[in-house]
């Protein structure tokens, strides 16, 4: 990836990261960790590999994005919103009533949501039928799939897993974001889904690891998946809880908690830095 | 008397999926291990390339069916009613019903009339599950010819349907030249002034004999037909029951949660009239015969008459 491009991207995703603390803290409520681990690679996704058209989202011929680790929804609506599918100041509404920005995603009422998740284990499912109604039809789309590293403990996922590979969607692809955190521990202590390489290649997936703050990596995997022909594509990213502001950074509290009015203005001061230091 | 043609409504569905995939060549057909049971083999053999199996995994299936439904195909999902509702009811709730999206689901199996089986296949919390869930419309068909309208209704119909089937062979009552369906309207089989008895699926044929028993009696019983559990024909029910003063409800179901709770809200929240209700009672199935099952646990034309004098002795 070209050092400007990257430059861009590394902008745009502090941008969506303010998003986020903007909206949680006016929410007063809301997923700022795992919106924070998961903002690079949204932010690539939307701002550099999909086929999408802001002024005409529910475009057949699009791709698609599945957030199924749907308590992330700040982080998908501050890339939606700066990607131009509604204004910017709509963030601030998250999660109040009669809002256009749910607590978790609605596709009816979101342009640019493609699905409705929220209850973990579901979105790849939708996602699988998505990528199933491409092959059907001969469509060029892809689809893909967010989860999280606790989300997959949930049945479902597995059964989803199968049935890709089984029918051969080498136009999905399936995020892990690998935080290493969920909302009673590490998951390593609460329910072991590790080694996730593996069990995504048991079950007949592509698989590629990466550091998921690293454009350069996100976007190696990305386009590999998208060559990558017979399999579905599995990236685990490890990423950071909470990543780009410093006190969130690695803390399980930080799964479902808004910040106060003091940690509001210290978690904007250190993305303004950021922003202002990338922008010079 | 012309022999009585017994057909399962399952197989009126297997049947009309194949006369829909014929006129709509994107309609997609899924299934979880169960398609010779739940009759989507037709379907499988007619449009083998139209028709995906997810295996032993109701709540990827439901899913699956949600996702695909997004790209602009009419989809129909089956399994049997107690995986369909019951285990993948989350899924059905969170993914389907809540974005409202065009999702059949075909569930078969429905009821004690399962059989041999037992307990942990018949399904009599199905509707009850169902009903709960906002926007979702529940279709229990009464015999194959209603069966093949309501899979016609619930392709026309842009939003989740759930279709209820049984296994057994059930009598066909109604002309297949002259029926008309229509999603939330009840059919009044029979006009009478002492008492109504709605009644659903396979217990509209049992409530048939049972009007006779009662007119035997001198007691003069309004039949209709409730195919349509959500919306349920409320305006029809509350006439009904401001003309006769009494209800009896009957269905393949508990008595918790189905027909008889849908009608009895309706009408107390406007016209209060004694409300009794044919179904399982509060308590599992159990293996045998279909045929017996029914009679064991009082699906029969007789509890019918025996709950309608009872209401009847109810009014003031």
């Amino acid at each position: 990836m070209d050092t400007e491009t990257k430059k861009q991207l590394q902008i745009k995703a502090c941008m969506v990261r303010m998003g986020v603390i903007e909206g949680v803290f006016n929410a007063k409520s809301g997923h700022p960790g795992g919106s924070l681990s998961i903002a690079d690679i949204l932010t690539y996704l939307y701002f550099d590999h999909m086929k999408i058209d802001p002024a005409n989202p529910l475009d057949e011929d699009r791709d698609r994005l599945v957030l199924s680790k749907g308590h992330t929804a700040p982080a998908l609506y501050a890339a939606l919103a700066h990607r131009g599918f509604f204004p910017v100041a709509e963030l601030k509404n998250l999660r109040k009533p009669g809002a256009m920005l749910q607590g978790h995603p609605n596709m009816k009422l979101t342009p640019g949501v493609d699905m409705s998740t929220g209850s973990l284990g579901q979105g790849i499912s939708t996602a699988v039928g998505m990528a199933l109604g491409g092959k059907i039809d001969n469509k060029s789309f892809r689809v893909f799939a967010v989860l999280g590293d606790g989300e997959i403990e949930e049945g479902q996922v597995w059964e989803a897993a199968m049935f890709a590979s089984a029918k051969g969607l080498d136009n999905l692809v399936a995020v892990v974001d690998n935080n290493n955190l969920q909302i009673d521990g590490s998951v390593a202590e609460v329910n072991s889904p590790y080694p996730i390489p593996e069990k995504f290649r048991a079950f007949g997936w592509n698989v590629i690891e990466i550091y998921g703050h690293s454009f350069d990596e996100i976007d190696a995997a990305f386009k590999a998946a998208a060559d990558f022909k017979g399999k579905p594509t599995a990236i685990i990213a490890k990423t950071v809880k909470g990543r780009g502001v410093s006190f969130m950074e690695d803390q399980c509290g930080w799964h479902g908690k808004a910040p106060d009015a003091g940690q509001y203005e210290q978690a904007m001061e250190e993305l303004k830095a950021k922003l202002k230091e990338l922008e010079a | 008397m012309a022999d009585i043609i017994k057909t399962a409504t399952r197989d009126a569905y297997g049947k009309a999926l194949v006369e829909l995939g014929e006129r709509d060549e994107g309609l997609i057909v899924l299934d979880a291990d169960l398609a010779a049971a739940t009759k989507t083999a037709m379907f499988r053999s007619a449009y083998p390339e139209r028709f995906f199996d997810a295996g032993i995994a109701e709540e990827n299936l439901v899913g699956v069916a949600a996702g695909l439904s997004t790209t602009g195909h009419k989809v129909f999902a089956s399994s049997f009613a107690m995986f369909l509702a019951g285990r993948a009811f989350e899924q059905v709730r969170n993914t389907i019903g809540y974005p409202h999206l065009d999702v059949k689901l075909g569930a078969t199996h429905a009821g004690i009339s399962v059989g041999e089986d037992g307990a942990s296949h018949q399904c009599c919390e199905d509707i009850a599950l169902m009903r709960t869930i906002p926007g979702m419309v529940i279709i229990n068909p009464a015999d194959d010819v209603e069966a093949r309208a309501a899979v016609f209704a619930a392709y026309e119909f842009d939003g989740p349907v759930y279709l209820r089937f049984g296994r057994l062979a059930v009598p066909r009552i109604n002309d297949p030249d002259t029926y008309k369906f229509e999603i939330g309207k009840g059919i009044v089989l029979r006009e009478g002034a002492d008492v109504t008895i709605s009644a659903t699926g396979l217990m509209v044929n049992e409530a048939i004999a049972a009007c006779e028993m009662l007119a035997a009696e001198g007691i003069s019983a309004e039949l209709i037909n409730i195919h349509t559990i959500k919306p349920l024909d409320t305006e029809l029910i509350l006439a009904s029951a401001a003309k006769t003063g009494a209800i009896v409800t009957a269905e393949e179901h508990s008595v918790i949660g189905g027909l008889g709770s849908a009608v009895a809200e309706a009408v107390c929240e406007s016209a209060p009239v004694p409300v009794c209700r044919v179904g399982v009672e509060d308590k599992f199935g159990s293996s045998g015969p279909a045929v017996e099952m029914l009679k064991i646990y009082g699906l029969t034309a007789e509890n019918i008459a025996d709950k309608a004098r009872k209401a009847i002795a109810l009014k003031k």
